[in-house]
């Protein structure tokens, strides 16, 4: 009875007055999928839900829901179930009441409703809670009557609009593998919201990151942490370096960056030519202490702090202009003391680094 | 430490004064009922009596409240008045405050500044402009009728302010979420605003209904011949008063105590029965 | 008006969009456009009504100014409503500052209870129990001769016995006002002014009166207001000995209406009386810079 649909986007707009909070997105979400939108706060996310499940209207482009058009559906007639950001569970009714509110809504008969609102609340884990109040419930517990509300609906697209961000941490670990295997029993495509990208890595099949208004990149996790499509996601999808320079030389997928500290080897997968400006970046765990003078990618300068995290230690060096690398180093006892101030230099592996395109140069 | 203490003297004075100025007259009102004098007066006192609720003078009249048939006559009227106003109030305030926090034209603040206008104008304006308009546009005569339309003027804006506070405090998030999960606008008006509207709503009434009953300027243009518990007061004490008119008081006071304190208790539950709070901000 | 349907649907929106326009249009706007046209036609019998000599003219408003009793009723009324609303305005704030920023606890509460009680006290019975006090055998005659300060009882009816009687009604409708808005004055404010060595009359003047600005506003109008506009006051006091020769403008304006049928200038009158409120609500708006929405709450 429950089944997902697809959901796509062909440059789909939206304007508030001038400002435009959704930019030319384009995208497709596979019937079943457990799709994340991923981005800053303010970057349009709400907003592309919104669209989706039909509050507003955009004022450029299609959206399709299961291949159909969806121009001037309503939000009650769309086969979408919305999460609110926050939940917007009635306090008025009693739990089981606000799950089958969807089924008064299409006329089933009392019984039917209350029998179905168990099942429902079995599914998420509430057997027995029925009969309290929203406001006698935990912030987890409420978050599983929302979700059991929405799903009470049988849409074919479940939207969830960053539905944990209100838990402790705890909870939110579990609440993401709650949410995962309630996905995959019922088939329903999956959007979520998200700014926490480390929800996002866990739990979706796919990714699209936003960033002001325009989806930057659209992949699996792992692509997008592997290959991330712009300085911007390098740097909100995990951490990344960026140093920035101009192209002096290419060579089969690898090319040579002129930076202010030296020339840097990385892959070049956008196939930048000779001359073009680029930024390089390279993750922090990719980066080693350098001792003598290895060869490759050298970054030299004093040592500006060290964070321990555990099984990690990130060293932040400060390089001659002032500009600061991270290296993240394992705490396996072979550390040399390293105050502040020490001379140090970070290499590199040029194939975990990656040249990418500054915006507006092609 | 002693100038203050002087001070200090002056203030509890002063707080003395204010509230013996507020309640002695009423006190005196209150005693003068049960005193077996021909005046409304509490001195000199010449013993407790109930006859001014019932009883008779010494050639057998009846002089007590309870045996006078006109004054039960003006009390049903106002009784009925009042029920007319909370009929015409609470729908009439409660399309204002929808409407008000719903639209978003420039004119707002001008439709705003009209609707709670009657609330700033003199009742007799109200009463007298009511009466005219009426009058010479459907012929509607001065009477109970007319006094609901007259009283409802200011009333539903009362009940207006009160329920565009409780609207404020609405999660508007909630009506989408239900039309989300297919309900139709009546559904969702039924099932999620109205219950979360349901405590204004009957403050709203109690609150109509109180503003109706003790009403005397508005009244007093656009009831005809008819007569109300107030105006009888008034009458009464322009034109052959006796201690009843002090029992009359007494009833309304005690009445208008319970019906001020269900009020503030209603609104008192009313601000605590807030939603559940919001578990993020959007 | 399009949100209104998209929020509330067509059925509702339609009759919320209905109710609001019968609202304003039938009870707010035209009764006060109706008053108005009624004030400028003269009083004419019924069948010469709508014919030749039924022409608009200020007329009735002239004759309220030529007629030197109706004029000088009209502006003692407005005069006695301002000072109604100065003489509460100072009676009460001490007692709304202490109350709101001094009192802790349950007495506040129960200080503010004490308001709040004699406030749905009925007008009529407030003022028949002064009307008790100030009668012949009445309270304070009584407590006169007791005293042996008159042989024989006073006529304490007039414009004075008026006044009383309208502070005493009106009193709390100065109090609440003025108690919000200083409640919501931050304590602190007030400690720091007086840390940096600020006396109380400057605390007073810098930071209590200036927050409580609004509250003042709202007070002064609907005192003023509700004395301006009374009828209730006035009416139970005249029956006083010594009451007769002070009528106030409400009841000449009731009379034109039942006694002598005038309705034409009746409507001048009341629009005369509306449009001194308006002033006034303006002149508060003005000197307390505060908005409409500030007013009315
Ligand atoms: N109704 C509206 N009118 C005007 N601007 C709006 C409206 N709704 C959203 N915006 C703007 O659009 C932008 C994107 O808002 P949106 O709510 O989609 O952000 P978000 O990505 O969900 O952020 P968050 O993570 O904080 O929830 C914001 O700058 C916001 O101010
Ligand atoms: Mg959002």
């Amino acid at each position: 009875m429950l089944a997902g649909q697809s959901v796509t986007l062909e440059r789909v707009s939206m304007a508030f007055g001038d400002f435009v909070a959704v930019r030319n997105a384009d995208l497709h979400i596979e019937a079943g999928e457990f799709f994340s939108f991923l981005g800053p706060s303010g970057c349009g996310k709400t907003t592309i839900l919104r669209l989706i499940s039909g509050f507003n209207e955009p004022t450029g482009g299609v959206i399709r829901i299961g291949g159909a058009d969806m121009a001037g559906i309503g939000p009650n007639r769309r086969p979408t179930a919305l999460i609110f950001q926050n939940l917007a569970l009635f306090p008025l009714m009693k739990v089981w009441e606000n799950v089958a509110f969807g089924l008064e809504a299409r006329g089933v008969a009392r019984a039917e409703r209350r029998r179905r609102a168990g099942e429902l609340l079995e599914l998420v884990a509430l057997e027995g809670q029925g009969e309290k109040l929203v406001s006698a419930l935990s912030g987890g517990q409420r978050q599983r009557v929302a979700i059991a509300r929405a799903l009470a609906v049988e849409p074919a697209v479940l939207l969830l609009d960053e539905p944990l961000s209100a838990l402790d941490l705890k909870l939110r670990q579990k609440m993401r593998a709650e949410l995962r295997t309630i996905q995959q029993k019922t088939g329903v495509t999956f959007v979520y919201i998200t700014h926490d990208q480390g929800e996002a890595l866990t739990m979706s099949d796919r990714i699209a990151v936003m960033s002001h208004g325009r989806i930057e990149q659209v992949g699996t996790a792992d692509a997008i942490y592997r290959a991330p499509a712009s300085a911007f996601v390098a740097t909100f999808v995990g951490e990344s370096n960026v140093l920035a320079g101009r192209v002096i030389g290419t060579s089969g997928d690898e090319a040579i960056l002129e930076t202010a500290h030296g020339s840097l080897a990385g892959r070049n997968p956008h196939g930048l030519d000779a001359g073009a400006r680029a930024q390089l970046v390279v993750r922090p765990e990719r980066c080693r202490l350098l001792d003598g003078d290895a060869p490759g990618n050298r970054l030299a300068g004093t040592v500006e702090r060290l964070d321990f995290e555990g099984a990690f230690v990130s060293l932040v060096v400060r390089l001659d202009d002032g500009a600061e690398v991270t290296a993240q180093l394992a705490n396996d006892g072979s550390l040399p003391r390293l105050k502040p101030g020490t001379p140090v230099a970070i290499g590199f592996a040029a194939e975990a680094a990656l040249l990418l395109p500054v915006a507006g140069d092609g | 430490m002693s100038a203050k203490r002087l001070v200090d003297l002056f203030v509890y004075v002063y707080l003395a004064l204010f509230f013996a100025y507020l309640f002695l007259p009423l006190v005196f009102m209150v005693a003068a009922a049960f005193n077996d004098s021909r005046f409304p007066t509490m001195l000199p006192w010449q013993g407790f009596t109930l006859d001014w609720f019932w009883g008779f003078d010494s050639r057998g009249r009846a002089i007590g409240l309870f045996q006078d048939g006109r004054m039960g006559m003006a009390i049903w009227n106002s009784v009925l008045i009042g029920l007319g106003v909370i009929l015409v109030s609470i729908p009439v305030g409660l399309a204002g405050a929808l409407f008000l926090q719903t639209i978003r034209t420039r004119a707002k603040s001008f439709l705003y500044g009209v609707m709670v206008s009657p609330i700033l104008t003199p009742g007799v304006i109200l009463g007298i402009s009511t009466l005219v308009f009426w009058r010479y546009v459907f012929d509607v005569g001065g009477g109970l009728m007319l006094a609901v339309i007259a009283q409802s003027t200011f009333i539903a804006a009362y009940c207006m302010l009160l329920f565009l506070a409780r609207l404020e405090r609405f999660d508007r998030t909630q009506e989408e979420a239900a039309l989300d999960l297919g309900a139709s606008h009546g559904l969702m008006l039924r099932r999620v605003m109205l219950p979360f509207l349901r405590p204004a709503l009957l403050s709203g009434a109690v609150l109509a209904f109180l503003q109706s009953f003790e009403n005397y300027n508005t009244t007093l243009f656009v009831i005809g011949i008819e007569d109300t518990l107030t105006l009888n007061i008034a009458t009464r004490v322009r034109l052959g008063l006796t201690p009843a008119v002090n029992a009359i008081g007494v009833i309304m006071i005690a009445l208008t105590i319970l019906g001020a304190v269900v009020y503030e208790i209603l609104r008192r539950r009313e601000a605590r029965a807030t939603p559940v709070e919001p578990v993020a901000a959007g | 008006m399009a949100e209104l349907f998209r929020r509330l649907g067509a059925v509702a929106g339609a009759l919320v969009l209905g109710t609001v326009i019968l609202w304003v249009l039938f009870l707010v706007v035209l009764p006060q456009l109706f008053m108005v046209d009624m004030s400028l036609r003269p009083h004419l019998p019924v069948p010469e009504q709508g014919g030749p000599a039924d022409v608009r003219s200020l007329a009735n408003y002239a004759t309220l100014f030529a007629n030197d009793a109706h004029r000088g009723i009209f502006l003692r009324t407005i005069f006695s409503a301002a000072l109604v609303t100065v003489l509460a305005l100072v009676v009460c704030y001490p007692v709304a500052y202490y109350l709101a920023q001094v009192a802790r606890g349950p007495t506040a509460a129960l200080l503010v209870l004490g308001l709040v009680v004699p406030f749905w006290v009925n007008e009529i019975l407030r003022t028949f129990s002064w009307f008790l006090i100030l009668s012949r055998n009445g309270l304070l005659n009584q407590v006169l001769m007791g005293l042996g300060l008159t042989e024989a009882p006073l006529n304490m009816g007039g414009v004075g016995a008026v006044m009383v009687g309208m502070v005493y009604a009106y009193i709390l409708f100065m109090v609440f006002p003025l108690y919000n808005a200083i409640e919501s004055l931050d304590r602190n404010q007030i400690e720091a002014a007086r840390d940096l060595g600020a006396s109380w009359p400057r605390i007073h003047a810098r930071v209590v009166v200036p927050h409580a600005k609004p509250g003042i506003a709202v007070g002064c109008i609907m005192t003023f207001m509700l004395a301006a506009g009374t009828v209730a006051v006035p009416q139970l006091l005249e029956a006083l000995p010594g009451g007769t020769n002070a009528r106030w403008f409400t009841q000449v304006i009731y009379s034109l209406f039942f006694d002598g049928g005038d309705w034409n200038s009746g409507a001048a009158y009341a629009f005369a009386l509306l449009v001194s409120c308006v002033i006034f609500i303006f002149v508060m708006m003005r000197v307390f810079r505060v908005g409409i929405a500030d007013v009315a709450k």
